[in-house]
């Protein structure tokens, strides 16, 4: 089935961290959440998991011992060794010695931690930990699997590898939701929500989002329009609401031009109806 | 002009390890070079040496024309990744403060940063903190500003008006070294440097680094079926969407992967990305 959040709210104190946000969760695919610090993207994945009680609207999601999550930062105990965490975790989702001995081998090998396995979590490189607190979020092979910014802090290569795990999750089956800060690497997932201070700015295919953008985008060495304009490199990338440029060559948006006209549509209400 | 840094076959070993392989190359004034590469491949260690933090093995590293001292750093503008600032002072005071180490006038806050002059800097958001660390950092006019993934966590507009200021400082004069993780910042800058295994491995744009290697996009509505396959095979694969990517490998083989397994699919051969390059070189 299709886990996921139809018009949730979620209010801390007097501060509204998700306003009425939806989103589908598909099984064999992964789900994109983008936005900036502070977005609301922690909260959404954590109503999800059951750390945080929604104010209003409703939760499509399986049992608890049928999701897999990874917080921010962490998923493993720094003071035990690769082969404690997975022992210590596979125990608390009740499984059987047997189990952790099979599974846990299998993911750690497929997350090149096998040589690792006798080591301090806490003595790992960033990427490593990061692919072990994935492996400790995978034992117990849950339909969702919730990752908080698997990516954030973790070098190129071992994000292409990581990324490879994640794949082979959805690949399987799985309903996978990460939260990330890179555009590009939303851009390679199957859908996308952009959020920004709680709302949902923009939700779709990273494609379709693309194709939807309202005006078009040009490249200029000097914007016109400062206020619509951003840097890409030496030039500047200048937004058209109407879509008639009136200087510069037109360039193919991607999902960080699609992500920075939403916020200006917003400030501006030029891309209403986006 | 000349240069602001420059490394000639810059080598540093640690026992019999070597951090830095005979790494060469230049920052001019007005430019901003991106520093990539994979942990371990020698990035850290080299802005060490051209901050004169380490010395060298062998070859010179030298800021502003001169080997790098107490006195060349003071000519530097440097906002690393946990940016620097002090969590329990107050805006004004970290400016104040860095105002004084400089012995520079304080630069007048403002926007957002000026409504926020009172408060401490633990409460703020991430996003107006890197405004601050980077006010902080550039109010001694700097000639070389080294800045260590200047924009992560940022939304993206906060992070184009980031790389505004960046780009200022650029066309100010300033030489700008970013070292980063993040392919939209390599993307802001005018030329990368990719580091791997110790030594500088490509130099240019995008386009020049992810020169001789190319990745093979397979489109097929059997997706999970084609990456079972291939990761069986052994292959470096990913997702892309619904469509399986393969790193540097022959279209043929992976072909001959798909068939043996009974998968239809067009397979064609697409450039890699700047990822893939690295995963490519560190495979």
């Amino acid at each position: 089935m299709t886990f996921g959040l139809e018009s949730v709210t979620v209010r801390y104190g007097g501060t509204t961290a998700l306003a009425d946000v939806s989103l589908d969760i598909p099984p064999g695919q992964v789900t994109a959440v983008v936005g900036g610090d502070g977005a609301g993207k922690s909260t959404l994945l954590r109503t999800l998991v059951g750390e945080v009680v929604v104010d209003d609207g409703s939760l499509r999601i399986p049992e608890p011992n049928e999701v897999g999550y990874l917080s921010a930062g962490g998923g493993s105990w720094k003071d035990l060794t690769v082969d404690q965490n997975v022992a210590f975790v596979g125990g608390s989702f009740g499984l059987t010695r047997a189990e952790v001995d099979h599974r846990g081998g299998l993911l750690l090998e497929r997350a090149g931690l096998t040589e690792a396995r006798g080591r301090l979590a806490g003595r790992l490189s960033g990427g490593m930990r990061t692919k072990l607190g994935y492996v400790l979020a995978m034992l117990h092979q849950p339909r969702l699997l919730v990752l908080d910014e698997p990516s954030t802090g973790v070098d190129p290569v071992s994000r292409v590898e990581l990324w490879r795990l994640i794949s082979e999750t959805a690949a399987a089956g799985a309903a996978v939701v990460l939260s990330t800060t890179y555009l590009d690497e939303a851009e390679r997932t199957a859908s996308v929500l952009l959020l920004s201070q709680g709302r949902a700015l923009l939700s779709g295919r990273p494609d379709e989002l693309i194709a939807r953008m309202p005006g078009s985008v040009t490249r200029v060495a000097s914007p016109r329009r400062p206020e619509y304009a951003w840097r890409r490199g030496a030039s500047f990338h200048e937004w058209w609401p109407d879509g008639l440029p009136a200087e510069g060559d037109q360039v193919q948006a991607d999902l960080s031009d699609v992500s920075i006209v939403a916020e200006l549509g917003q400030l501006t209400d030029a891309g209403s109806g986006s | 002009m000349s240069a602001v840094v420059v490394a000639r076959g810059l080598t540093r070993r640690f026992g019999d390890f070597t951090a830095v392989d005979d790494v060469t190359f230049d920052v001019r004034p007005g430019e901003v070079v991106g520093l990539l590469g994979a942990n371990g491949a020698g990035k850290t260690t080299t802005l060490r040496m051209l901050l004169g933090l380490l010395a060298p093995t062998s070859g010179t590293a030298s800021l502003l024309g001169a080997t790098p001292d107490r006195q060349t750093r003071r000519r530097l503008g440097y906002v690393p990744q946990g940016l620097g600032l002090y969590t329990e002072l107050t805006v004004r005071q970290n400016v104040a403060f860095s105002a004084q180490a400089y012995a520079v006038p304080a630069l007048p806050l403002e926007g957002a940063l000026a409504d926020a002059s009172e408060r401490l800097v633990r409460d703020l958001p991430l996003g107006l903190q890197r405004q601050l660390a980077f006010v902080a950092a550039l109010q001694h006019a700097p000639e070389v500003l080294v800045l260590d993934e200047p924009t992560s966590g940022v939304e993206p507009l906060a992070s184009a008006r980031l790389w505004d200021r960046i780009r200022a400082e650029a066309e100010r004069g300033a030489g700008v070294l970013v070292t980063t993780h993040s392919m939209e910042e390599a993307r802001q800058c005018d030329r990368l440097l990719l580091m791997a295994d110790a030594r500088l491995v490509g130099t240019g744009s995008e386009t020049d680094l992810v020169a001789g290697t190319s990745a093979v996009a397979v489109v097929t509505d059997a997706w999970t079926e084609a990456f079972e396959a291939l990761t069986r095979a052994g292959e470096l694969v990913t997702l892309d969407g619904r469509s399986v990517r393969v790193v540097d490998r022959d279209p043929a083989v992976v072909e001959r992967v798909l068939q043996d397994a009974g998968v239809t699919a067009r397979v064609t051969r697409v450039p890699a990305t700047l990822e893939e390059r690295m995963a490519a070189l560190s495979a």
